[in-house]
């Protein structure tokens, strides 16, 4: 049972991201963005389709279509940030860049997971998180480094974001229990790197770092900003709508 | 068909191509991973590309039809994750069919499918597929895909 609420988790997180994500596409400020964002949210879709696929075989009864488009609200554990909405292209690309560098040190830890498919998985998806955080490092120092205005907004995105990073490395009980047994990860463990990798970016792009302040909590228990309802009654229109309609 | 020859298989499967990237097989993609003869059954290992690649249920379908429209029905298709799929798997061969057909095959540098410069720029680091990225050559100033390396 537990094995499931961590799989779904990380599935949910994903699978927010990529529909996040995928409302850009058609809307892109250039055709080349809109293309690499549209990329990103397809890789996020897949991965979060093996570890639905994952979740409903550890379920035995759901299907994977069945965790993503009958479960309401209350029963999404995404993080937080990956629900925010999009705002301005800088507010996405601060986004982006928090949830991949911590993405990448997430999977990087969990391709070591005793559970193989868990560790398949996360090999796979590192692989491709890996050019997400290029993508969108590399985005953070040319706005932070680029005009007096881009800077002025990049820095304005990343103070208003910063509250919903520490969800990265909250640990209940679950997340304990699946760690302490080989299969999970200490998400604690990876602030110190995630930290560095956030601190060097800012460095380069000339932007400063937002004081601690205070820092959002509970999707893991299933409790969310009002951003998730509005993505979720669009994403899950169609099957709510047409309960049988087949692809 | 149903004497186990995975052989056979092997063969009928190199003749799909990418959906793609028509000019390579899905065999010399690398994405079929085994075929196993069990049970009176082929069980064919399939790795996506991307995990999010639209390619990997096209190619699937285009299997099924491949293998029934050769009389063969005794057969599974099966995902794998493990080893995560990469172009190091990708024979001379079949980089140089991917040269010829326009892309820069996968390499630390793109190297232009034209006039082969190695005088090149990156446009995008997203291309019009997730496994390609798009540049242009300094030299005779063609625009290309390079087949990015993971």
């Amino acid at each position: 049972m537990n094995l499931l609420n961590y799989t779904l988790r990380i599935a949910d997180s994903s699978l927010i991201s990529a529909q996040r994500l995928s409302e850009w596409c058609s809307k892109g400020p250039t055709l080349e963005e809109d293309i690499a964002l549209s990329n990103i949210s397809l890789d996020l879709f897949g991965q979060a389709n093996g570890f639905l696929e994952y979740a409903s075989e550890i379920d035995g009864s759901k299907s994977a279509d069945d965790f993503a488009f009958k479960r309401n609200e209350r029963e999404f554990y995404n993080l937080k940030i990956t629900e925010q909405e999009n705002g301005h292209f800088g507010d996405t690309i601060a986004r982006l860049f928090f949830c991949s560098a911590f993405n990448f040190l997430f999977y990087t830890e969990l391709s070591k997971s005793k559970d193989e498919t868990l560790s398949a998985l996360a090999a796979k998806s590192l692989k491709e998180v890996k050019y997400h955080l290029k993508h969108s490092k590399s985005w953070m120092i040319r706005l932070g480094d680029g005009t007096e205005e881009s800077k002025l907004k990049i820095q304005e995105s990343l103070n208003s974001i910063w509250q919903f990073t520490g969800e990265f490395f909250e640990m209940d009980k679950i997340d304990i229990e699946i760690s302490d047994s080989g299969i999970g990860v200490n998400n604690t463990s990876l602030k110190e790197e995630w930290n560095k990798i956030v601190n060097d970016t800012l460095d380069q792009a000339k932007l400063t770092r937002p004081e601690d302040m205070y820092m959002q909590t509970g999707s893991k228990k299933g409790l969310h900003t009002e951003c998730l309802g509005h993505l979720l009654s669009e994403m899950q229109y169609l099957p709510r709508a047409y309960p049988d309609a087949k692809w | 068909m149903q004497n186990g020859n995975t052989n056979k298989i092997w063969e009928l499967l190199n003749t799909v191509p990418d959906p793609e990237i028509p000019a390579i097989s899905v065999v010399e993609l690398g994405v079929i991973r085994n075929v196993i003869f069990q049970e009176n059954s082929f069980i064919i290992s399939i790795t996506p590309t991307y995990s999010g690649c639209p390619a990997v249920k096209a190619f699937q379908d285009d299997i099924k039809i491949c293998l029934k429209e050769n009389g063969i029905e005794n057969f599974e298709l099966k995902i794998v994750y493990s080893p995560a799929w990469t172009t190091d798997w990708m024979a001379e061969e079949t980089k140089e069919k991917l040269r010829k057909y326009g892309i820069s095959p996968p390499s630390e540098k793109a190297i232009c499918p034209q006039c082969n410069s190695k005088s090149t720029t990156l446009v995008s680091e997203f291309g019009a597929t997730a496994c390609k990225s798009f540049h242009k050559c300094n030299d005779c100033l063609e625009p290309f895909e390079h087949f990015k390396c993971i």
